[in-house]
């Protein structure tokens, strides 16, 4: 005797558990190839996993095996050509042992092939926040679900007790009733009027004993009617919200940074760092949100993501070229009546003495007005210069939407976001 | 013949066809004598099936990432399209437990139930290693004490220690097998389990073998006279288990699950190609007999042709495909063939098999997958036929010699070379290196010296050293390997590395 079991909706994760032992062996070489990913993705490409490789001889788990050499015998299928004493030269290339010719090389050979995977989405921004130091809520906010509102979608016939609708299962258990007592109600009817015509009849034709029958069933018709409940467990109705996600609106993020020869490459992977990070939260809070990338160095420019990170420039700095674009950009494509509108600054500190001035002039009457949050971040390990001193100027000024920070590591970069996070739970 | 309906035409499975199929199956097989456990078929989804998979056949296991490395892995390969998810798993336990998978039409499920609840499900049941070495009736309860425990050592000593110490265990898990004698059953009740806890607390109490105290007169003498193990020791982690002076009992435990669990495969890993080929053998007999019957449609016979002849499948050895031989084929082609032995010999077959040719043919396949393991059942019954239709040759790789040599062909000459050569191969003796403890420094530095003797001269692979750090993990103190070749020392290994002085 066979039994059959379905097990189909067992829990179908048993493997979970080793693969996030898996993962955390190797911690390591997937931080670093995260790492490599986020150097290499678009800053707006934060939606998916990232396939993950690692050599194979750091993850095989050695076993005492014999090596090559001696004397050694194998069987083998599908000759087309051999007879006995035919000798082969060993192949090429150290396969000394197994010489099978080319059919085995692949297999028994070094196969030096990586070892590769995939994490998800959620594991890649896990690993990608682990350097900034990020608190567990603004991750969640992060990368996490969005917001959602709730409304009205007809009813259902699930649902909490807070959500019944009255009208709809009050109608529906009278159409219940009725549906149900109907056949009765009719037999009920006809009694009625035999009944009626009885008792009309003269006195003394009375047939009392039929009336007393007719009386009779007549209660119990009744009785059996009143046993249909006048409300069922199915009746009830409930009215059925469905949840949709509500982003805001449009948001815009200007990313400035500044590519004159002073910014090393190590300083614009932190930059990026940044920049991601902002655009998520971005993406998270707003509809659609796009990105200007607006480098500069003596004179600015808007350039594509590509250029924007890679291409090296250099030079001095002007820091008020770039503030003078974006307020044209500004002016131009993104009014504030439909935009929101981020910016985001990195820069090593350099500024020409004299320019720092005007970039605060500019923030503090043309541009900060009309913008959601500037960040500020000043990735050096140095002493500050005239633009900081400046900046603080600015964010005495606009304490809500002026943040700066000084960054020397990457987990630096959070307490810039604090505020902007803080301010969207208030 | 009557005109019998078949059972289904559709492709779709339902709960009452499966059962039904089952039925058939099973009273077919009843009629040819195959002899099982009870059967307990679950279906499971394709997730399920790769959780399955990647636990290596065991419904239950510990945690540990060398199943989340295989689970990775195999999640990959199935989401490229590169394998087709095996379509079964069975487990050796009682009731034999079978996976079907959902996303499988009526015809592979009956193919499944053919070979596993009935084909693998009497092998697990008949043949003498399963019978001797394992017990299926405990196994599950094993196995749920096992992963318990190890859970219960991860809050206790941290994921990091019983990590290290399972990894080291997994190195030496073929090396923890007793080959000879059997092994006592698997406990399943705990309290008995508890109870020899103890009693190898007490043991360990007692045991004489760390005294550090130092004997008072004539010592020198006695010491150089103690040997220690007193015969070699082949089951190595049975000897840490025993002996190794520094592990904590939650320690030796684990070791001790891990030996467990390697001695239940062990008589799966010598009898792939008899317990394949005697599954495959019965799924094409028993659904070929039901349709000769009229159960089945022919558009059920084609699917279940096609993939029935990709499992035999075996690729030349020139060809990209070729990964070995493919057990499948070699012990489906070894049973059909052992049939028609019996069923229309040949003069060949008369010369070669004089006692089967001609005789019963189910009591001859059922002796022959009761009382032999691979190694011996190809030296047993590979025919002549069997070889010459599969082409099999030999070959010599002998690195005194300049050239591969070609050494047999399957012709009347090779026929013996090639059996004796291919058995060879199946012996578990030969692929893995022959590694025993030999002595342990019990008053010095308390090294253990292992011994590996060459078989036709061939040395250690590159892994050794990664071993012997495992090993050093678990034995604490120095360890030395010395690779020999009939007695003459050529390689030596040590861990730690020695330090140049």
């Amino acid at each position: 005797m066979s039994y059959i079991i379905d097990r189909r909706l067992n829990a179908k994760n048993k493997s979970t558990v080793n693969r996030q032992r898996f993962l955390r062996r190797y911690r390591q070489h997937i931080k670093k190839a995260v790492s490599e990913a986020v150097t290499r993705r678009s800053i707006t490409d934060m939606q998916t996993g990232e396939q993950i490789s690692i050599p194979t001889k750091d993850i095989s788990e050695p076993v005492f095996h014999h090596g090559q050499g001696g004397y050694q015998e194998r069987v083998l299928p599908g000759n087309d050509q051999f007879s006995q004493g035919d000798h082969i030269p060993r192949p090429e290339g150290g396969g000394e042992g197994n010489g099978s010719g080319e059919g085995n090389a692949s297999n028994q050979g070094e196969g030096m092939d990586d070892f590769v995977f995939q994490i998800t989405q959620e594991e890649f921004l896990d690993f990608m926040f682990e350097d900034l130091e990020l608190p567990n809520l603004v991750k969640r906010q992060l990368a996490g679900a969005e917001e959602f509102k709730t409304r009205r979608a007809g009813v259902s016939n699930q649902g909490s007790p807070g959500q019944i609708n009255i009208v709809r299962s009050l109608r529906s258990a009278n159409a219940r009733r009725i549906a149900l007592t109907g056949s009765k109600r009719k037999k009920l009817k006809v009694l009625e009027e035999e009944l009626e015509k009885l008792e009309a009849a003269d006195p003394v034709v009375k047939d009392n004993k039929r009336i007393e029958s007719l009386l009779q069933e007549i209660a119990a018709l009744k009785g059996r009617i009143q046993k249909v409940p006048w409300l069922d467990d199915f009746d009830i109705k409930y009215n059925l919200q469905v949840k949709y996600p509500v982003p805001s609106s449009k948001a815009v993020m200007f990313c400035v940074m500044d590519v004159s020869g002073s910014m090393s490459q190590a300083t614009k992977d932190m930059a990026k760092r940044f920049f991601i990070l902002l655009y998520l939260f971005l993406q998270k809070n707003y509809e659609r949100t796009e990105v200007v990338f607006i480098r500069h160095h003596t004179s600015a420019k808007e350039v594509e993501e590509e250029e924007f990170f890679y291409s090296r420039e250099t030079g001095g700095t002007i820091v008020s070229s770039a503030l003078y674009l974006m307020k044209e950009i500004l002016e131009d494509r993104y009014p504030t009546s439909e935009w929101n509108i981020y910016g985001a600054q990195a820069s090593d500190g350099d500024n020409w003495n004299d320019d720092s001035t005007t970039c605060s002039k500019l923030l503090t009457q043309e541009i900060l007005p009309k913008l959601q949050y500037y960040s500020y971040i000043e990735i050096t390990p140095r002493q500050h210069q005239a633009l900081w001193e400046e900046y603080e100027s600015v964010a005495d000024e606009f304490p809500d939407q002026f943040a700066m920070q000084q960054i020397v590591d990457p987990s630096d970069i959070y307490p810039v976001f604090r505020e902007l996070f803080q301010k969207k739970s208030a | 013949m009557t005109a019998q309906q078949p059972i289904s035409t559709s492709s779709e499975w339902t709960f009452e066809l499966v059962e039904e199929y089952d039925r058939e199956i099973s009273a077919l097989a009843k009629e040819f004598g195959l002899d099982t456990y009870p059967n307990q078929i679950e279906i499971i989804s394709s997730e399920q099936m790769m959780d399955a998979y990647s636990s290596v056949g065991m419904p239950i296991g510990y945690s540990h990432w060398s199943y989340g490395k295989q689970f990775l892995n195999t999640e990959r390969s199935y989401r490229r399209g590169h394998m087709g998810l095996a379509y079964e798993i069975v487990i050796n336990s009682s009731p034999c437990i079978a996976y079907l998978m959902e996303e499988n039409t009526m015809t592979m499920q009956a193919l499944v139930i053919a070979h596993a609840c009935y084909g693998h499900n009497s092998f697990f049941k008949g043949n003498y290693l399963f019978r001797a070495w394992t017990d299926a009736e405990s196994i599950i309860d094993y196995l749920v004490f096992a992963k318990n425990y190890v859970a219960k050592c991860e809050e206790r000593y941290g994921i990091d220690a019983v990590e290290q110490l399972i990894d080291s265990c997994h190195a030496l898990m073929n090396y923890g097998v007793d080959r000879y004698q059997r092994p006592y059953p698997i406990s399943n009740a705990e309290e008995e389990f508890r109870q020899k806890e103890r009693e190898e607390y007490l043991q360990r109490q007692i045991n004489d073998l760390w005294r550090t105290i130092p004997k008072s007169e004539g010592g020198e003498i006695e010491e150089e006279a103690i040997q220690f193990p007193p015969e070699p020791q082949e089951n190595l982690l049975y000897f840490f288990e025993k002996n190794a002076p520094l592990l904590e009992p939650w320690q030796r435990e684990i070791l001790r699950i891990v030996r467990k669990i390697a001695q239940y495969f062990y008589p799966q890993r010598q009898t792939q190609v008899m317990n394949e080929g005697w599954a495959t053998f019965w799924h094409y007999t028993l659904l070929n007999t039901l349709f000769e019957r009229g159960k089945l449609s022919e558009g059920f016979m084609l699917e279940f042709l096609k993939s029935h002849t990709s499992v035999v499948y075996q690729p030349p050895y020139n060809s990209q495909y070729f990964s070995g031989i493919n057990p499948y084929t070699l012990g489906f082609s070894m049973f059909c063939d052992i049939k028609r032995i019996c069923q229309e010999p040949t003069a060949e077959d008369r010369e070669w098999f004089p006692d089967i040719a001609g005789s019963d043919w189910i009591k001859t396949l059922d002796f022959a997958m009761r009382n032999f393991k691979d190694e011996s059942f190809i030296l047993q019954y590979l025919s002549p036929k069997v070889m010459r239709d599969l082409k099999l040759f030999s070959i010599v790789d002998d690195n005194l010699e300049d050239d591969i040599i070609v050494g047999a062909i399957h012709n009347k000459e090779g026929y013996q070379a090639i059996r004796e050569s291919l058995a060879g191969q199946y012996n578990l003796g030969n692929r893995e290196p022959n590694i025993q403890v030999t002595k342990v420094n019990i008053r010095g530095d308390r090294s253990i010296t292992l011994e590996h003797a060459r078989h036709n001269r061939v040395p250690l692979g590159e892994s050794t050293q990664e071993v012997l750090k495992h090993i050093h993990r678990i034995w604490g103190f120095d360890v030395h390997l010395h690779s020999t070749d009939n007695g003459i020392l050529c390689e030596s290994f040590q861990c730690p590395a020695p330090v140049d002085d």
